[in-house]
């Protein structure tokens, strides 16, 4: 059985001018489908660049992206983006901003009053019922974040792609965001792949951690399985070996073989 | 400061007492009306008595500077002395030619009317044109920044020769001289649409026309609405410039004609209108811009 999602020798180069640097070189992924799956390295791999690629929003220099079997090229909704910085739109209150997503990708199959408890229901899951009326102005940083994940989740996406989408926020309120994505996995059983610097966060909520080398020409160093059974609870994995063991390991993985390369 | 304490206290006093609530609360809206009324009275006063003082001075230095006999133009009093019927009621009419400058000023504001808004519609539907695609700019562009640089007035006999009528060659005239500002700033505001908002229009598919309208627009909407207002305000200078040279009824050939009849005050009177419904036009597209605006500054 192939995967769900399958990432085929993709290389990435960025041309400027006469030069070209290549970004990312022969990265090879197979995702299934309810996995959640968190990219880690250092800054400046290219993990939001093969982000971007997944996503469709950059085009892969060669190798594909497909998708259940059928190669993606363009952006779609399908392939839902929880963005680093939330990319709301600032003229549209909570509500609206997820409406516009849902009343476009739904527009034609669901009625008026479905796709009004469609919005509510996906705000409802993030807790953010409360600030429908509200502009992102209005909002803390992690209420816009749980905005953004409420837009995405909203078009049914089959696919899940997070951006560090918590890397903005304070470690309070990352925490509290880490076990609402938990919980809403648990519900959903989505296919989520994650951007993310974060050691701690990449092992709790993941089921697969991919390490990227250094770049340029980054690829997948290892890939590391997380062995832990959900549903799991951050205060008794603490002291949980297996916990310990893979947080060890993706911390070696960085800081002793792959050390960051000040001006590679 | 302790004034508002004991008032305080005393409207919670009678809280306790379940008969009492139904006093405390007139007390209560009394107090905050009354002290509600001086506040919004001194920023009335501290706003509308300095410029009546700067006027006044100014009258004055008017008065004693033309005031003696000989004086090439005509004094405050003179000007109320000849021209009073015209302060007084903008509109009168008693002939064909003789109408009051409400009047006047009605009909140059209605070709201003249309021309702006011919300007204002054509200089978004291009200017988010020109700031989407590259190709479109670097052809355009150089051309926009050749034209806009032409004077209003120059436009005007090109414009005579092609419409051989007054009216539609003075909207020409507003419609070309008010439409570059809309269209350049429409273009640079469609630029600096963030990357990000592009991405969630590329995740979602939207069309071009739902892009425009839920994307563009709103996110270009605070650059769109500085064109406009400079739009607005050159149209007013240029349509007072056109009509003194095509006539007609506008309030640019009113000027011109009280010239030619040297009604010296009536050009005084004409030119406060001009000044006065120039501010007003400014504030009305700033007052629509900062209400439509609202929420699109980045969070």
């Amino acid at each position: 059985m192939t995967a769900y999602l399958k990432l085929d020798h993709i290389s990435k180069s960025f041309r400027r001018g006469s030069t070209e640097t290549e970004v990312l070189r022969d990265i090879n992924l197979g995702i299934d489908k309810g996995e959640i799956v968190s990219i880690i390295g250092h800054s400046g791999c290219g993990k939001s660049t093969l982000l971007n690629l997944i996503a469709g929003l950059t085009p892969v220099t060669s190798g594909g992206v497909l998708l259940e079997d059928r190669e993606v090229n363009a952006p779609g909704p399908e392939r839902a983006v929880v963005f680093q910085n939330h990319s709301l739109l600032p003229w549209l209150t909570v509500y609206d901003n997820v409406a516009l997503a849902v009343d476009k990708v739904f527009g034609d199959t669901k009625s008026r009053a479905e796709r009004r408890s469609w919005i509510m229901h996906n705000l409802d899951l993030v807790q953010m019922t409360h600030a429908r009326d509200k502009r992102p102005s209005e909002i803390s940083g992690g209420m816009k974040q749980r905005v953004g994940i409420a837009r995405a989740l909203a078009i049914e996406p089959k696919i899940l792609l997070l951006d560090e989408p918590f890397g903005a926020l304070d470690a309070l309120t990352r925490a509290h965001l880490q076990d609402s994505v938990m919980q809403i996995h648990a519900s959903l059983k989505n296919t989520m792949i994650m951007i993310t610097h974060d050691v701690d966060e990449a092992v709790l909520l993941s089921d697969r951690i991919v390490m990227m080398t250094n770049g340029p020409s980054a690829t997948i160093g290892e890939v590391l399985d997380v062995r832990l059974s959900r549903p799991r609870k951050r205060l008794d994995l603490v002291a949980d070996r297996a916990y310990i063991a893979a947080r060890e390991s993706v911390l070696k993985f960085l800081y002793e073989r792959h050390r960051f390369v000040e001006a590679a | 400061m302790t004034l508002a304490v004991v008032k305080t206290q005393e409207a919670a006093a009678p809280l306790a007492a379940p008969e009492a609530k139904v006093i405390a609360l007139p007390t209560s809206q009394k107090t905050s009306f009354a002290k509600m009324l001086p506040r919004y009275g001194r920023s009335l006063v501290s706003n509308v008595v300095p410029p009546l003082i700067t006027a006044a001075i100014l009258l004055l230095i008017w008065q004693i500077a033309f005031g003696r006999a000989g004086a090439t133009l005509p004094s405050p009093v003179q000007v109320w002395k000849d021209a009073s019927d015209l302060i007084v009621d903008p509109f009168f009419v008693t002939g064909p030619q003789d109408i009051g400058l409400g009047w006047r000023t009605l009909t140059s504001l209605q070709r201003v009317g249309i021309g702006f808004s011919l300007a204002a519609i054509v200089g978004v539907m291009v200017g988010a044109l020109v700031g989407q695609s590259v190709w479109a700019m670097r052809g355009l562009d150089p051309i926009f920044q050749i034209l806009r640089t032409v004077p209003p007035l120059a436009w005007l006999p090109i414009s005579l020769a092609a419409f051989r009528d007054s009216s539609p060659s003075a909207i020409f005239v507003i419609f070309i001289t008010s439409i570059w500002p809309i269209l350049i700033n429409t273009a640079v505001g469609v630029r600096n649409i963030p990357q990000d908002y592009r991405n969630v229009a590329q995740v979602l598919r939207l069309n071009t026309f739902e892009f425009f309208w839920k994307i563009m627009l709103p996110s270009a909407a605070p650059y769109i609405f500085t064109g406009l207002r400079i739009g607005i305000g050159l149209a007013w200078l240029a349509i007072v410039a056109a009509e003194m040279l095509t006539g007609g009824v506008g309030i640019g050939f009113f000027i011109w004609d009280a010239w030619n009849s040297s009604r010296l005050s009536d050009i005084v009177v004409a030119l406060f209108y001009i000044g006065f419904v120039g501010f007003v036009l400014d504030r009305i597209v700033g007052a629509i811009g900062s209400l439509v605006t609202r929420g699109t500054a980045a969070a």
